[in-house]
């Protein structure tokens, strides 16, 4: 059996009358990273902050590093680094004294090389005596991961790494994550970014109004979607009507003026279909072949106008039982 | 692993961190320093004259001057302090373990060398324009002890401030009082030449026994009973400020 870094179940917690979590459980293989995924609000900070002690939960048990949250707060944050969606950096401090401020709350020993280390590793030797207040959003975010990397955590909490970041700077942190979890580090990833889950994630739990909606790896949750498919656009409902009637087992859509037709994606299996439709002289406006991708699982799972988030029938995916 | 105790240690850290950042904005020192000045050349040069106080104008507003450029400075530690929490820092320090207390000390004690050297200013300007006084070096001391007791005490008393005010903005303003309250005491005419109404909380408020306190040991002759209830009121304000501080932090944990 694989020991588990993050084990929790049950987790609630409620702001009043408004409850954020209601009751998630999972569990985070060590060495592995792990993706919370959900839209703004979901509670996903929230989880955040009661994994990482900064809050109470109001029912259910979290065990980090094998600690309990609530009665070896210590030992949990001895294991842990963390970060939070706004870099924790001290702008009037220069990226090298940030650094250094962390060594010293760490009690790394003098003559330790961690804060060089880390300044050439993250990039940051030319602006490491400029104050952080200088830095760009991308330096800040490399800064803020630095320090949280002083006195090798076992696991790190990363709240929304990259949102803000222009492409590269995401790749890049990507490329820091993945660095992180082949030295062995657990990683606990919220993110909005679907693409992000999909590139990083071994296990991924989709939260949304304060549950777990699904988990599973990013291909489980992929197969629980509708697969490989071809989308047409007709210019009017005459044509959609026309093209509806000649291809088989296609799923339309009046308002869109579109049809979708399932499909390996193949070009023998398109040119099949564009014949059809030729045959018949009805004209596609355009057409694409759409591949699901997390976005898809995403949004039919997340869909706000469903009111239990659980009837999706889809029976690949690990539906977590209410 | 170390063997000074965590708290301490932790303590000098933080110190070390709120002392670069005041060095790095030597324009809150300024300030806190300018200010002051301004206002003493402002009594001592332009009011003062108008002023018949028993003696020379700047040996008797000299100690409110002291008193001003500690509650001037503060303003400064106020929107530090909220800052600190506002800004996700504070987040970092509380998952790394880092002992409760340290975050805030840091900000006292560096509050109080500001308001010593503000102090340490003003005398010298005072000096500069005639200040004699005839304090021994015992009453010196005094005056010196007194100055950090209130730097001190108002240095937790504003972490307070700047711990429950909802924004940096905001907790600048909380200050404001400490401020004005130099004004409304003996700092520059003596109380008993005041109308009604202000006379009596001229002569109630804190500020008062703490300006008679050191305006007597400037002088030479001290005054036990203002003494007593100078450090009394200083005692007060720090143990207020400190419970209260240590209780809003804890809730904004």
């Amino acid at each position: 059996m694989r020991s588990s870094a993050i084990a929790v179940s049950g987790l609630r917690k409620a702001y009043g009358d408004k409850v954020v979590l209601d009751g998630i459980g999972f569990d985070v293989a060590a060495g592995s990273i792990f993706s919370l995924l959900g839209p703004n609000g979901a509670g996903k900070t929230t989880t955040v902050n009661v994994l990482t002690t900064l809050m109470k939960a109001d029912a259910g048990t979290v065990r980090v590093a094998g600690h309990d949250v609530v009665t070896a707060t210590k030992q949990v944050r001895a294991a842990i680094g963390v970060t939070g969606q706004f870099a924790a950096v001290d702008d009037l401090l220069s990226g090298r004294e940030n650094l250094q401020l962390m060594a010293d709350l760490k009690r790394v020993r003098s003559g330790d090389p961690v804060v060089t280390r880390l300044l050439e590793r993250f990039d940051l030797v030319e602006s490491a005596d400029k104050p952080a207040a200088t830095y760009s959003g991308g330096m800040r975010r490399k800064l803020d991961l630095a320090m949280t990397l002083v006195g090798n955590p076992q696991i790190i909490f990363l709240d929304e790494p990259t949102t803000g970041l222009d492409p590269r700077s995401r790749r890049a942190m990507w490329g820091i994550v993945r660095e992180l979890v082949a030295e062995g580090t657990t990683i606990f990833l919220t993110t909005q970014y679907l693409e992000e889950a999909d590139q990083l994630a071994d296990q991924v739990a989709v939260l949304n109004q304060g549950r777990l909606v699904a988990q599973g790896t990013p291909e489980e949750l992929k197969r629980q979607i509708p697969g490989t498919h071809v989308r047409f656009r007709f210019a009017d409902l005459y044509e959609l009507d026309a093209a509806a009637r000649v291809l088989a087992g296609s799923a339309r859509d009046d308002e869109e003026l579109t049809l979708r037709v399932p499909s390996n994606g193949e070009s023998r299996s398109l040119l099949a279909l564009l014949s059809r439709l030729e045959e018949h002289t009805i004209n596609a406006q355009e057409f694409s072949v759409h591949t699901p991708d997390l976005d898809d699982v995403f949004l039919a799972l997340t869909d706000p106008t469903s009111t239990d988030p659980t009837s999706t029938e889809h029976t690949s995916m690990e539906v977590i039982a209410q | 692993m170390s063997t000074v105790p965590t708290p301490l240690a932790d303590s000098s850290i933080m110190l070390r961190r709120n002392l670069k950042h005041t060095v790095r904005n030597p324009v809150t020192v300024f300030q806190a320093v300018l200010f002051p000045i301004v206002i003493m050349l402002m009594f001592v040069k332009v009011f003062g004259g108008a002023f018949s106080v028993g003696d020379d104008y700047i040996d008797y507003a000299t100690p409110g001057l002291l008193v001003m450029a500690i509650s001037y400075g503060l303003g400064a530690t106020a929107t530090a302090v909220n800052s600190d929490m506002t800004k996700g820092v504070i987040n970092r320090f509380k998952v790394m373990d880092v002992s409760r207390g340290s975050v805030l000390t840091g900000h006292v004690i560096v509050t109080t060398l500001r308001c010593l050297v503000a102090c340490a200013a003003i005398i010298g300007v005072a000096f500069a324009m005639g200040f004699d006084p005839a304090a021994s070096a015992l009453d010196w001391l005094g005056a010196i002890g007194v100055i950090v007791l209130l730097s001190f005490a108002a240095g937790w008393l504003t972490v307070a401030l700047g711990l429950a005010a909802k924004t940096a903005e905001s907790a600048g303003m909380a200050t404001v009082p400490l401020i004005m309250l130099p004004f409304l005491s003996s700092a520059f005419v003596p109380a008993d030449t005041m109308g009604a109404g202000m006379r009596q909380f001229a002569e109630y408020q804190p500020f008062t026994p703490i300006i008679e306190t050191l305006r007597g040991l400037l002088a030479g002759n001290p005054s036990s009973g203002d003494a007593i209830v100078a450090v009394a009121w200083c005692a007060g304000f720090a143990l207020l400020g400190y419970v209260w501080a240590v209780s809003t932090f804890k809730k904004r944990a």
